[in-house]
């Protein structure tokens, strides 16, 4: 009877549109998927840091090394961020990075590709921002409060990284002949995966259905691809680079464009541990957590001891 | 040695000193202990590449040949390289990380703390600005001294190591040659040895408070004044500059 009465408190808020905060009962269904998804953005965000972090060295300017680093940062404070908002739902940041490493949670399939150029680090501010924009602004109408806050604070950062990838894409797309094909070739590896990062078609989603009644996702996977769709391959044009989509069409009728099949049996690979860079990413992520260890343990028995000797003086 | 030849040298050796140490701590993106101490690290590698372009660009202005601070950084060989042996040593553990940015940081502190008093008003200013980052750095290393040092025991013998081992480059830090001779004539820089006493003061305090031992050994590395560096920088310098040198007539 309680339950009952709590749940149509829950879905009158939802459909009032107000928020749901952490000390508002919610059905154990949605704080689940909560935790799935906001921890599945925080992995991402942190796991995003490596295949971007590769280039940090060898950025070829001054100052494409520090919007670089800069970046990398901000990435690593989205995920900070994120780790807290999903923190409010009742489990640790220990508890959800032990999820990561043992495979129960998963990141976005994108960080499991190469990056192997230059260009692939404008592409990857482009496209893979630019992806992550769509998706996030959408989610700032999500109905968990602290989810919400999270999104409205990341996506302005999110905007100047899509505009700073974009920036180095222009740069070699106008560059030398050397330059152009090397940003045509991060182009033609990335745009694919980076349209499976909004998930499978609305017909084959599992989660799509409660997570819309309960506005945790605002827009289906489908439409939020399609409006990346249609606002970057315009960017692409100005700049002379060419999709790697030859059924990519203007549709004037449905005032969308059309695209081809997406390979959904990769994204399947991909998603399940066998893609390029999954145990690579996984093995680095690891690595530092075990090397790690001794510093944390040290931080810990330091801090330990100073309450000591508070007490005792 | 003109004076503008001894400025332009000098200008190189701070450029460096932050290019090069700012590539080291770069180098723990997504690889520290917790991801608060990654963002940490890589910070103050954006803060220190971001004082070495600064000076990097004063620099190019001083020789007056028409270069610029990326042109310093990508088009110049190791042996042109002027920075401490010590910013160039590999990152190591955590330990080794955090002995060779306090060892640096305090010298820096007192360096930088002069510099703002100088005659040249561009360094003065640079050194003005980036006075509050270096506090930020010592402060950081200076806890982490304390937290590894009087930790667990193992923090404690890593700490213990990495003191020992990064030792022998602490000498260099205070190496003068004619390029300081001019400028100290000009009041443009100070005379490194008056730092020194207070340098090892300084250490000496967190050294103790974090239950560890001031080592003691006397060898000592130089070279870098000369642009004599260990193996590792190549590397560095091989990594840095792949890009310009293999497409020498692109911009990006
Ligand atoms: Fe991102
Ligand atoms: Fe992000
Ligand atoms: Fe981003």
């Amino acid at each position: 009877m309680e339950n009952e009465k709590q749940l149509e408190q829950f879905e009158a808020k939802i459909n009032a549109d107000s928020k749901i905060e952490p000390k508002d009962w919610m059905p154990e269904d949605y704080r689940k998927h909560l935790i799935r998804q906001i921890s599945q953005h925080a992995h991402s965000e942190v796991i995003g840091m490596q295949p971007e972090g590769n280039w940090i060295t060898r950025a070829p300017s001054l100052r494409a090394k520090l919007i670089l680093l800069a970046k990398i940062q901000d990435e690593g404070g989205h995920g900070l961020y994120l780790y807290s908002s999903c923190e409010t739902l009742g489990i640790s940041r220990e508890e959800l990075i032990e999820q990561l490493h043992n495979g129960k949670a998963k990141y976005s399939t994108i960080f499991n590709y190469p990056v192997l150029t230059w260009a692939d680090v404008g592409a990857i501010g482009w496209l893979v921002d630019g992806a992550a924009i769509v998706n996030q602004i959408s989610l700032q109408r999500t109905s968990y409060g602290p989810y919400s806050r999270a999104m409205v604070r990341i996506c302005k950062e999110e905007s100047f990284h899509q505009r700073q990838g974009y920036e180095i894409m222009g740069k070699l797309a106008l560059g030398t002949p050397e330059q152009k094909e090397m940003a045509q070739d991060a182009l033609n590896r990335l745009w694919w995966p980076t349209l499976m990062m909004f998930g499978p078609h609305d017909a084959d989603s599992a989660h799509t259905g409660k997570a819309m009644k309960w506005k945790i996702k605002r827009e289906t996977n489908d439409e939020l691809r399609q409006r990346f769709i249609d606002k970057t391959v315009q960017q692409a044009e100005i700049i002379g680079l060419t999709m790697p989509d030859p059924e990519l069409k203007w549709n004037a009728e449905k005032n969308k464009y059309d695209h081809g099949k997406i390979d959904w049996e990769e994204f399947k690979r991909v998603v399940n541990g066998d893609g390029p860079c999954n145990k690579k990413r996984m093995d680095n992520h690891l690595k530092a957590h075990d090397e790690g260890a001794w510093v944390r343990e040290a931080a810990t028995a330091y801090a330990a001891k100073q309450v000591k000797e508070q007490v005792v003086a | 040695m003109t004076k503008q030849e001894a400025l332009f040298s000098y200008c190189l050796r701070l450029g460096d000193n932050s290019l090069i140490l700012g590539h080291r701590l770069s180098e723990w993106s997504s690889k520290a202990p917790i991801i608060e101490e990654d963002l940490a690290l890589t910070n103050m590698a954006l803060d220190l590449i971001g004082r070495s372009v600064a000076i990097l660009k004063y620099a190019a202005e001083v020789e007056g040949k028409g270069h610029t601070e990326d042109d310093l950084a990508y088009r110049r060989p190791e042996r042109k390289f002027y920075n401490n042996l010590l910013v160039e040593q590999p990152n190591g553990d955590f330990a080794v990380t955090i002995v060779r940015q306090f060892f640096n940081s305090t010298f820096e502190y007192l360096l930088y703390e002069e510099l703002m008093k100088s005659k040249d008003e561009t360094l003065a200013g640079i050194a003005a600005k980036t006075i509050k980052e270096i506090k930020y750095h010592l402060r950081h290393a200076t806890d982490w001294m304390l937290r590894l040092g009087d930790g667990t025991p193992e923090s404690h013998l890593r700490a213990q190591k990495a003191l020992n081992d990064m030792w022998m480059f602490t000498d260099e830090l205070f190496e003068m040659n004619e390029v300081d001779e001019i400028l100290i004539k000009e009041g443009i820089t100070v005379d490194l040895n008056m730092l020194k006493a207070n340098w090892s003061k300084k250490i000496n305090e967190v050294i103790l408070e974090s239950t560890l031992t001031v080592p003691t050994s006397t060898f000592m590395q130089t070279g870098s004044r000369q642009g004599i560096h260990s193996e590792y920088l190549g590397y560095i310098i091989a990594e840095m500059q792949y890009l310009q040198r293999a497409y020498p007539n692109a911009k990006w």
